[in-house]
């Protein structure tokens, strides 16, 4: 079986982030970007799977800063192969990155063999035009299901059984014929933890490789007029001191409330 | 002038506020722009909807007993056919899990632009202009339609759901259902496990996210939640880590919560968390980091590490009980 885990690199908001004097991006002065959540769940369900059922795993990115990182510390994990499009990933609205993996499969690199599963992860935080697989799926006319918290194959693995997660922690199961794209939000257990020293050692044993691609002609699909910081529109009070002063105060509030 | 569509959205023989709160926001567009608006429902039972869609011009409603839940596949049909018929260029979805992915394939199928995370609209110069949430919320931007056109992923909780209630009963239009290829087989829902606590019934709520480290910490709150006569929940990182169960999760695929206090702890408040507790009363928060987003909806806040505050919370509010 085989499994391509598609990557994306996305600003990392543990940071502060702001605007560009462009008003159109993000100033990226301090501007940090790590792996997307949900792909890191993507690849950690793809290792499971593979652990079940044999096959290889593919993990395929664009450009974008930190990526070699992600994509050899992928391989660390477990990941067979590791792919690289010199495309730069930053530069892209999240339909333009798709019509790019969507050569990436049509035109050699990659086969869509019958017992294939291309799993991005099932959204990221910069997804304004979109989602990634949902547009991926279209571009190669292959079943999509996003959204997804398990899988699971039957059928000689030629069916995937998928959770799909709706509110209040209420799931559907669907069948997913092969070769086919999944949206993972969650993997069945945690991402796995890999150490430095592995990634490091892998750093100098294995290579990424590279597949060109042409870039897309047009890089976003939306007329975006600006960008900008939300006001607040109610900002909190904030309750100042040591933990113990803020805990007594707090205290306080809550009494005061009626809540204790 | 072209019309509006609406998705009505629909799980479980219930519609949610977000089905009008769009239909709020597509009637103000609609009448700014001189265009109708059409509320279009998809699957088993949805004609007995229909009269609560008024604030629509009308209703169109392709239903059959086999249709629960209807496929993505015949849902894009019926849009793509509907654009087509009424000359409707703009379409209206749901930003919730069951419309998930429909706002992009349409998009793909139709060449009209698709728009996330939208939280507001307005006309402006005769163009609609939409407001999006991205990056967790932390960045604002604003998206020019082109001859107005566009497909729009509406989040929950961004339109007033008033304006989209009215006692009138709209006009129903049925359409049969178009034949479809559909690949994808839905086989079965499967409720949450009964879990000990439903978080949903709790007057309190001690809500643990990140900043709560690891699993060993969950008991401390655990603590805190029962002197506080309420329980532990969870945003979601913390239970994809395994630390709570599914049934403690707060958000967009969790559960949605109205307690009289939320006391959020280490958590950033990203929207789609966010959804899940803005009905909560009385909201506090703690996060290390001064810029988190959930400061700007919580109504006292703290920088200081949560860990460090939950022991003496803990004996703060005993003391204040007994004293009582």
């Amino acid at each position: 079986m085989n499994q391509f885990v598609l990557l994306k690199m996305v600003p990392d908001t543990v940071e502060e982030l702001n605007v560009a004097s462009d008003n159109q991006s993000l100033d990226s002065e301090f501007l940090r970007f790590k792996l997307s959540d949900p792909d890191e769940h993507a690849l950690e369900q793809a290792l499971l799977l593979k652990e079940k059922q044999g096959g290889t795993v593919t993990v395929v990115a664009l450009d974008a800063p930190e990526v070699d990182d992600v994509l050899f510390t992928a391989l660390a994990k477990g990941a067979d192969r590791a792919v690289k499009i010199p495309v730069d990933q930053t530069k892209l609205g999240t339909a333009a990155t798709a019509k790019v993996f969507a050569a990436f499969f049509t035109s050699g690199g990659a086969t869509l063999a019958p017992l294939t599963l291309v799993m991005p992860g099932s959204q990221a935080n910069d997804d304004l035009e979109g989602e990634l697989a949902p547009f991926l799926a279209e571009a190669l006319q292959l079943p999509y299901l996003g959204v997804v918290s398990s899988v699971a194959l039957e059928d000689g693995g030629k069916k995937a059984v998928v959770l799909k997660e709706f509110a209040g922690g209420l799931r559907g199961e669907f069948e997913v014929p092969l070769p086919a794209v999944l949206g993972i939000q969650s993997a069945e257990k945690p991402p796995r933890y890999v150490p430095v020293a592995k990634v490091r050692a892998v750093m100098k044993s294995a290579k990424i490789e590279t597949v060109s691609v042409a870039a897309p002609e047009k890089a976003a699909a939306l007329d975006l007029e600006k960008m900008y910081k939300p006001e607040a529109a109610g900002r909190a009070q904030m309750l100042e001191g040591s933990p113990e002063e803020i805990a007594g105060k707090l205290a306080d509030l809550l009494a005061e409330r009626g809540i204790i | 002038m072209s019309a509006i569509l609406v998705l009505v959205e629909h799980l479980k023989g219930a519609m949610p506020e977000v089905t009008f709160e769009m239909l709020g926001a597509a009637r103000k567009l609609g009448d700014a722009l001189q265009a109708q608006v059409h509320a279009v429902a998809v699957g088993k039972g949805v004609s007995a909807f229909a009269s609560q869609l008024g604030v629509a011009d009308n209703v169109i409603v392709v239903e059959d007993a086999s249709l629960e839940p209807p496929s993505a596949e015949l849902v894009l049909a019926v849009l793509k056919q509907q654009m087509e018929q009424k000359q409707a260029s703009r379409v209206l979805l749901g930003g919730t899990n069951v419309s998930f992915g429909l706002g992009a394939r349409l998009s793909a199928r139709t060449g009209v632009p698709f728009i996330n995370f939208c939280k507001g609209a307005r006309v402006e110069g005769g163009a609609v202009v939409l407001t999006s949430a991205v990056f967790g919320g932390k960045i604002l931007s604003d998206v020019r339609l082109a001859d107005s056109q566009g497909i729009v992923s509406v989040y929950p909780g961004s339109f007033p759901p008033d304006a989209g209630k009215s006692p009138r009963t709209p006009p129903v239009e049925k359409m049969a259902a178009p034949a479809v290829d559909c690949k994808v087989t839905f086989r079965r829902l499967i409720e949450p496990e009964a879990g000990d606590i439903d978080i949903t019934k709790q007057d309190v709520l001690v809500s643990c996210g990140r900043g709560i480290q690891n699993a060993d910490n969950i008991p401390l709150a655990e603590e805190l939640a029962t002197v506080l006569g309420g329980a532990v929940s969870a945003s979601r990182p913390v239970v994809d880590q395994g630390w709570l169960p599914l049934t403690r999760q707060v958000g967009k695929s969790g559960m949605n919560v109205s307690p009289k206090l939320y006391l959020a702890l280490g958590i950033s408040g990203a929207p789609e968390h966010w959804e899940g507790m803005k009905g909560a009363q009385l909201v506090v928060a703690v996060n290390t980091d001064p810029k988190a987003p959930i400061f700007d909806f919580a109504h006292y806040g703290a920088t200081v590490d949560c860990l460090d505050i939950l022991e003496p919370l803990k004996e703060a509010i005993a003391k204040k009980k007994a004293a009582k």
